[in-house]
């Protein structure tokens, strides 16, 4: 089993921007030989229908990510500095446009 | 696993939060899924088979573009959710093994052979039907990938039942020859198609746990009488009969009342005695035999290009 999986193409992951003014969003991953024809098996895949004007492809094993196991590490810190929000800050009512 | 890892598996599912691919879960869930997606994935790619026969044969241009376009969907169906298995540590080839060599199993509708034209719209109409009608609560499914791989299937397949519907108004419109034709068809597939929901709640033993993991969100019956309810106007529109003599409205139930199901058919289809398993497992054999120097002459190229480019 492991012999064959050695020749399996490599995973990408693809983001396509939906229309002009948006983000590209991650919709899926693929397997391609390369980048060139991760691009044109995306187009394929993941745009049939217009959802897209743009595409990105990047090697699964490329992609560094937080784990979730530290999550609360990682991401707790921001959770106790609500000085950070508007909201934090009274203001009367009396004062506008702020 | 720590008992913060299953605290925390179990309270995201209470919440009816997702689960996603780098989170703790129990080992059990994470084969359900990855039996459950590579099943539907197979199905989807053996799906290919039935109405792919006809593309070549298909009346007209238009009809031939449509064909196509929706047999290209269910290609891409197929790897939609592959994609999705690949997120849980499966391996997509060692997957395509796995149906190669019989060690998984794809929907059994699908060995069942078309033999005229109105099976495409039959298809289209009761199969792409029943598919949706089991799909759309599948999109809220607790395992993200899984839930949003289904959202953009269910899109598609939305085309492909209204092409298989308006198919059969077209033909119901032509000859008495055409009309038997269509109706010939609907009594084979509305049996097969009622199967497709799965054995009988009392008999589908995996349901309860699946339920609980908010896996599965409705029950197989509960499903099943869904179908009938909205099958049963859209083939008076259409003008043809449902092949079940038992099919009455229940004012009491506010459901249609349908017939027993052979359920000893589902097994014997299942367990590999339908009429085409043999065929579309081979089909799909060569398929991947016949690709494979493509495949390696593509990862050769890309090598060299990319040892050249260094």
């Amino acid at each position: 089993m492991s012999e064959d999986i050695k020749h399996e193409w490599p995973l990408f992951e693809v983001f396509v921007r939906a229309k002009r003014g948006l983000n590209h969003v991650h919709v899926g991953s693929l397997r391609a030989a390369d980048h060139e024809m991760a691009l044109h098996h995306a187009r394929d895949l993941y745009t049939r229908r217009n959802e897209g004007v743009s595409i990105w492809v990047v090697r699964s094993d490329d992609v560094a990510a937080s784990s979730p196991d530290e999550k609360e590490a990682f991401f707790s810190p921001s959770g106790d500095k609500v000085y950070r929000h508007p909201t934090y800050y009274s203001i009367p009512d009396s004062v506008p446009h702020i | 696993m720590t008992d913060l890892d299953e605290k925390s598996f179990t309270e995201t599912i209470a919440k009816d939060q997702r689960i996603e691919p780098r989170d703790w879960m129990p080992d059990g869930y994470r084969r359900t899924m990855i039996r459950q997606i590579a099943q539907h994935a197979h199905s989807e790619i053996i799906g290919m088979q039935p109405e792919g026969e006809w593309i070549t044969r298909a009346p007209s241009l238009r009809r031939k573009a449509i064909l196509l376009a929706k047999v290209q969907d269910e290609a891409g169906h197929g790897l939609y959710l592959y994609s999705a298995a690949e997120t849980l540590g499966a391996d997509r080839g060692d997957l395509t093994r796995r149906l190669i060599e019989g060690r998984q199993k794809y929907s059994s509708i699908f060995n069942y052979p078309t033999l005229s034209f109105a099976d495409v719209g039959v298809i289209g109409w009761l199969v792409d039907g029943a598919a949706i009608c089991n799909q759309v609560p599948l999109c809220r499914s607790s395992y993200g990938p899984y839930g949003r791989a289904m959202i953009r299937i269910c899109k598609e397949e939305s085309f492909h039942q209204r092409q298989g519907y308006e198919l059969l108004m077209t033909m119901m419109r032509g000859t008495p020859a055409q009309r038997d034709m269509v109706q010939d068809a609907v009594n084979r597939w509305w049996w097969p198609s009622l199967m497709m929901f799965g054995p009988p709640d009392d008999r589908s033993p995996n349901s309860a746990q699946s339920m609980a993991w908010k896996i599965k969100r409705h029950s197989n019956d509960e499903l099943r009488q869904r179908f009938v309810d909205m099958s049963v106007p859209q083939a008076e529109a259409l003008g043809v009969t449902l092949p079940d003599p038992e099919l009455r409205w229940n004012d009491e139930r506010g459901h249609w009342d349908f017939g027993p199901i052979d359920w000893s058919e589902l097994q014997r289809v299942i367990s590999g005695d339908g009429p085409c398993n043999a065929v579309r497992i081979a089909n799909r054999r060569r398929a991947d035999e016949d690709g494979a120097w493509v495949r390696e002459a593509a990862a050769a190229h890309a090598r060299r290009h990319q040892e050249a480019g260094a």
